[in-house]
């Protein structure tokens, strides 16, 4: 009886019910979503090594340091092998194709980020050609991309159009790692730069340094800076999650705004259930006090009014969560480019149902609380 | 006329309502004594403070002072969740305005003080549908309140009243907001409940018809409770 009655009150306003369920389900599906947005946007972090340090120079990422830095730290204690490169700041035909490419040291690098997959053939036709590049498989198929085709990138930092010849492809070992790369020869910019800019040559933006294990990280990264304290360009070496953080913060404001943004659609939907509640109770006042005339407590009109606010929350919930994935995967095949990992994480949902959860209980507060307050005969006066 | 003691003994009762900080007295010192089986109306003009003696014998509102003692129980010292559970099983309503549950249909309003019973589901089927048979409206069982007129929709409210066989039947102008045929049935039933069945009931009513059909009445006026039915006659007519 109590189930049929929670039924058939939450449907009494076909309606309202039907705007509140709405209303649910829209909060719930853009709660989901927008924090499906920042774990993409911390992805980055999530599948940097702990066996990789990063070294840069201390004032900022903007200054290089000098490549002759590159002996002295392979002879640190716990070092295992070093490589180098550069933010290249390239882009394709139009300034709007954004996507990461870097100058690096190519043989050492590759063999730093094992996570890279790359067929050998293509790897030894990378290294031999100096105006070569490799790029991920998302961003070659993003351009159409094919190996053998020529790039030609307009360099910011380095001026000029340059031209590269795709000589592989590579995959990512699992889904958190970034396909969207380009990588090209750094020996090939400083070339090019002895010969154009000379004192912009054999200059590198960073280093990357494997070591031997992640509990040597601390270690080592404070010997390394020590190394250089006092001398022309003093250096920061962190771990790479460190420094993949250090970036992400740079938009800290952004994201903590996203996730205010995604808690505040909860709060917005609590008002509006609640206000949904506390109206269908308001209309019922005389049925409630006919109720507990007959001598029903409290305990069954909090579970009406809690079932009704379950009900209707619940197929909001389940609806918006239900709708969750196909958004998502529409979402990440629209604005993919700028995140490497687009996924619906287990967390988000157990917390979107959590926020639906809280939000019935929450909304029903009220009116319960009004409805056994109330005295007997005030209620049923209010029929009268 | 019964020797044995009456089954409803009030006793100094008073009430009185604070609105503001100005009290406005209700009831003074009533005395009131109703046999078992006895049909009480009581009568008065409005604002005479009917509704808040009925209210208090009914178990659904506190005295200021006094006593009000029903079959042996003093109700008047129950704890609020207490008198909850005495009227469940002791008072059976009859209210002006029928107040039946608009979603629930005919059978399951009357079923619905029964769920407060050890009563099994079948069990409480069949006591609805007998008791709805009592009020001839077995045919209507499943049609919703908002499908009845209304005095089919009071006939279910008694049947509802009834269903737990309660010491006492309050009924607040139970005909008050119904044309003249339906209240003649609907006081026909309260007739038979009285005379077949020996219910005990207590009326509050405006409509000298339906005060006729009681075997007792009683005129409040101005806090105090007389037998006075001549000159409440004439003052509802
Ligand atoms: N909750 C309340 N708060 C304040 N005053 C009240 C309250 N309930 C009733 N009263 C007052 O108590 C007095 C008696 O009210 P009551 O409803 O018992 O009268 P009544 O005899 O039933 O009148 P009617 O015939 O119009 O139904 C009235 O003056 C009314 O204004
Ligand atoms: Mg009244």
């Amino acid at each position: 009886m109590l189930l049929k009655l929670v039924l058939r009150n939450a449907f009494r306003h076909r309606l309202r019910s039907l705007l509140t369920v709405l209303g649910m389900c829209v909060a719930i599906l853009a709660f989901a979503l927008l924090r499906t947005v920042v774990s993409a946007w911390y992805a980055g972090v999530e599948a940097s090594s702990a066996n990789r340090l990063i070294t840069r120079n201390s004032i900022s990422l903007v200054f290089p340091l000098p490549l002759s830095y590159r002996e002295k730290i392979r002879q640190i204690d716990g070092v295992k092998n070093v490589s180098y490169g550069n933010w290249f700041g390239g882009y394709y035909i139009d300034r709007k194709n954004f996507f990461a490419n870097f100058a690096v040291e190519t043989e050492s690098y590759l063999s730093l980020y094992p996570e890279y997959l790359l067929p050998d053939n293509q790897k030894t036709s990378f290294y031999r050609d100096r105006k070569s590049c490799v790029v991920g498989r998302k961003l070659a198929r993003r351009f159409g991309w094919k190996i053998g085709d020529t790039i030609t990138l307009t360099g910011t930092i380095f001026p000029g159009k340059w031209d590269f010849v795709l000589r592989g492809i590579y995959r990512g070992r699992d889904d958190t790692i970034d396909e969207n790369q380009f990588f090209l020869h750094w020996d090939y910019i400083n070339e090019t730069l002895k010969k154009t800019v000379p004192r912009r040559a054999d200059q590198v933006g960073f280093y990357v340094i494997g070591i031997a294990a992640p509990e040597l990280a601390a270690k080592t990264a404070e010997a390394i800076d020590r190394t250089f304290e006092n001398s022309r360009a003093e250096t920061l070496t962190e771990t790479e999650k460190a420094f993949q953080l250090s970036f992400v913060s740079m938009s800290e404001a952004i994201i903590t705004a996203i996730r205010l943004v995604s808690f505040v659609v909860i709060v917005i939907i609590l008002v509006v259930v609640a206000n949904t509640m506390v109206m269908s109770v308001r209309e019922r006042a005389g049925e409630y006090a006919v109720f507990k005339t007959l001598g029903f407590g409290s305990l069954f009109l909090a579970g009406l009014i809690l079932g009704e606010s379950l009900l209707i929350s619940g197929l909001g919930g389940a609806a918006g969560i239900a709708l969750t994935f196909p958004a998502a995967k529409t979402f990440a095949a629209a604005v993919g480019n700028w995140f490497p990992v687009f996924k619906v994480e287990a967390l988000t949902i157990y917390l979107a149902v959590a926020g639906a959860l809280v939000v019935s209980i929450v909304a029903a507060v009220i009116p319960i609380w009004r409805v056994v307050t109330v005295r007997v005969v005030e209620g049923l006066g209010r029929i009268e | 006329m019964e020797e044995n003691s009456p089954l409803v003994q009030i006793k100094d009762l008073n009430k009185s309502y604070r609105r503001g900080n100005q009290i406005i007295p209700v009831l003074d010192n009533i005395a009131l004594d109703i046999n078992e089986g006895d049909f009480l109306a009581l009568m008065g003009p409005s604002g005479s403070g009917k509704s808040t003696l009925l209210n208090l014998i009914a178990g659904l509102d506190q005295v200021d002072g006094g006593t009000i003692e029903i079959g042996g129980v003093e109700i008047t010292s129950l704890s609020e969740s207490e008198l909850a559970e005495w009227r469940a099983s002791n008072v059976g309503f009859i209210f002006q305005f029928y107040n039946l549950i608009p979603v629930l249909t005919a059978l399951e309003n009357v079923e619905l003080p029964l769920l407060l019973t050890g009563l099994s589901r079948k069990e409480r089927r069949e006591h609805s549908a007998l008791a709805l048979e009592l009020v001839s409206l077995e045919d209507r069982m499943d049609h919703y309140p908002r499908q009845l007129s209304g005095g089919q929709q009071q006939r279910v409210a008694i049947a509802r009243a009834v269903v737990t066989d309660p010491t006492i039947l309050v009924a607040d102008e139970p005909t008050g907001d119904l044309d003249r045929t339906s209240a003649e049935e609907v006081l026909q039933l309260m007739d038979r409940l009285s005379d077949d069945l020996g219910k005990t009931i207590i009326m509050v009513t405006h409509d000298p018809r339906a005060a006729k059909k009681a075997h007792t009445m009683r005129y409040l006026d101005k806090g105090e409770l007389t037998d006075a039915p001549e000159i409440s006659f004439t003052e509802c007519l």
